[in-house]
């Protein structure tokens, strides 16, 4: 009878042991989506601010300025969704860069090489930045939909996080769109 | 005179800014004056000869929605030449705060120049703010026209300084009579509507709403769409058994658009917002179709506060069935709003609206020197 006894209980800490586990490690994916939230966020508004920082630049035509700054706004106004907003400031950027002879007509201007290396390298951030964090959205999501995960209601009340869906190519036409299904 | 007008927007595509300004330039032209307009264009196709390209024109997202525009520094040297070879006596730029010729045109020219504002931007006063460049080429400004007093209000409010108001004109007799399209209106009525598809701004989605309800309830009623967008996108968007009675044309001559607004009983303006006159509604109201529309302030001024079209709650899809309903159901009542419409129209057509810009050019040229390269 003993021995019985002392087989549950082990058998019902193990399982315990097994269940905190599986909970922990569900807490641990929920705080790697929060840091790649974060650093989605940082890189959204870094990429943000130096697009601002081209557009007030002087550097470029007044209608290619306004293009961008309007675009730079949207994305800190809040009247439209954020992927929407963000995805029209990749567009815009792309519309600018990918203008024929647009870096030669800057070459030579003072700080334009910088300036331009640093709107590209923002960019790029962003898209390293989404796709990581889509990852631990990915990894998460996966995490809670196992049975053991739902009936123990592992994740607590913490939300399902959403996959953040925007256009941050800045390569254009056919690759933009092989390089979005590739991501 | 000499007249240089700077278009924003593409050539090639429908809208109003583009309308306004082909029919602007072809009044002036009937007043004896020499006009040139640059704009962007694709070059295959041809043009009337009072346009010159400044060449193919990048859709771009601007201000909510998408735009095709022309910057960049090419752009800017393309309407330099124009300027410099043109040898103005006015410069007239339209809607000079989108990121486009118009601007460019500011930038680079000096002397008399007029600027006429179109749509309602309340960003504007944001990025003015924030960029001197722009203050800089909208300050040249000299003489300043509205086309709706919603754009006047933005402009002030927004920009600063006044404008004149200047309604949009309508080619009223091009509009007044055309051979509806064949098998229309039909028996059990039509609904017809013009504008962009997949800008939602333009109604279309709270329109499609209304004919869940209205198609549903009247078996024969059907719903004629024409305009620029996806069609097969759109007709996703109607519920499956209501698919067949709803006709998307997509892109349509001008020709069939004056037939499309001859083919049915009531016409639409559903926009949920971002129209500063809605000339697309002044078209019909030429053509004489009975008009239910938004209740938009540049709708409720073009439709006499109602008197002459229907306005409905704007964004309400339940609100505009019960009125086109209320419409189908009535002849007398379309017939009498056709006449009020077709007389309130009269006071925007394009012979009145023309003296009234020239009269602004001969105000702001007063002795002044010809338009040139700015230094």
């Amino acid at each position: 009878m003993l021995t019985y006894v002392v087989i549950i209980v082990t058998l019902a800490l193990l399982a315990g042991v097994y269940i905190s586990w599986r909970a922990g490690r569900i807490d641990r994916l929920h705080n790697r989506v929060e840091t790649a939230r974060a650093a989605l966020d940082l890189a959204l508004v870094r990429r943000s601010s130096v697009a601002f920082e081209l557009a007030s630049s002087g550097l470029l035509d007044p209608a290619t300025s306004l293009l961008l700054a309007g675009a730079v706004h949207g994305t800190r106004d809040g009247e439209r969704p954020r992927d929407l907003a963000e995805s029209d400031l990749t567009r815009a950027l792309r519309a600018a860069f990918s203008q024929p002879g647009f870096r030669a007509s800057l070459a030579g201007r003072d700080g334009a090489d910088e300036l331009l290396a640093e709107v590209e390298a923002a960019s790029h951030r962003v898209f390293l930045a989404r796709k990581f964090f889509n990852d631990a959205v990915a990894a998460t999501r996966d995490a809670r939909r196992r049975p053991l995960a739902r009936v123990f209601r592992l994740a607590g009340n913490a939300q399902l996080p959403e996959f953040f869906e925007m256009d941050d190519s800045m390569a254009n036409g056919a690759t933009a769109g092989m390089q979005r299904l590739a991501g | 005179m000499r007249i240089g007008i700077a278009c924003p927007y593409s050539w090639d595509v429908p809208g109003g800014v583009q309308q306004h300004i082909r029919d602007l330039a072809e009044a002036l032209i009937g007043l004896g004056h020499a006009v040139s307009v640059i704009s962007p264009a694709d070059d295959e196709k041809p043009l009337p000869t009072y346009v010159v390209p400044a060449g193919k024109a990048v859709p771009v997202p601007y201000n909510g929605s998408v735009a095709r525009l022309a910057f960049g520094f090419l752009s800017a040297s393309r309407v330099r030449r124009w300027v410099k070879e043109g040898n103005f006596d006015v410069l007239h730029v339209h809607e000079p705060a989108a990121p486009s010729l118009s601007l460019l045109a500011c930038w680079v020219a000096s002397g008399p120049i007029v600027a006429t504002v179109h749509t309602a931007m309340p960003r504007s006063r944001v990025l003015l703010a924030a960029y001197p460049v722009l203050r800089t080429a909208l300050e040249k400004i000299d003489g300043r026209i509205a086309v709706s007093e919603a754009a006047r209000t933005t402009l002030v409010e927004h920009i600063g300084g006044d404008a004149v108001l200047i309604p949009n004109g309508v080619a009223t007799r091009r509009y007044r009579a055309a051979d509806p399209l064949p098998g229309w209106p039909g028996e059990g009525g039509a609904i017809g509507f013009l504008g962009r598809m997949d800008e939602p701004r333009k109604g279309l989605p709270v329109l499609l709403k209304a004919f869940e309800t209205l198609g549903t309830e009247r078996k024969g009623l059907r719903l004629l769409v024409a305009g620029p967008g996806d069609v097969e996108e759109a007709r996703h968007r109607v519920p499956e058994a209501l698919r067949d009675r709803v006709v998307l044309l997509g892109q349509v001559s001008e020709e069939q658009k004056i037939r499309v607004l001859h083919s049915v009983d009531v016409f639409c303006s559903p926009n949920t917002g971002g129209e500063s006159f809605g000339i697309v509604t002044a078209e019909a109201m030429a053509a004489g179709a009975p008009i239910v529309a938004s209740d938009l302030e540049a709708f409720r001024e073009v439709l006499r506060g109602g008197s002459a079209g229907e306005l409905f709650a704007t964004g309400d899809a339940g609100d505009l069935a019960r009125a086109a309903g209320r419409l189908l159901d009535d002849p007398a009542r379309r017939a009498d709003l056709s006449g009020s419409a077709l007389a309130a129209v009269a006071d925007y057509d394009w012979s009145v609206v023309a003296r009234d810009v020239v009269s602004v050019y001969e105000t702001v040229v007063l002795g002044r020197t010809t338009v040139a390269l700015a230094q």
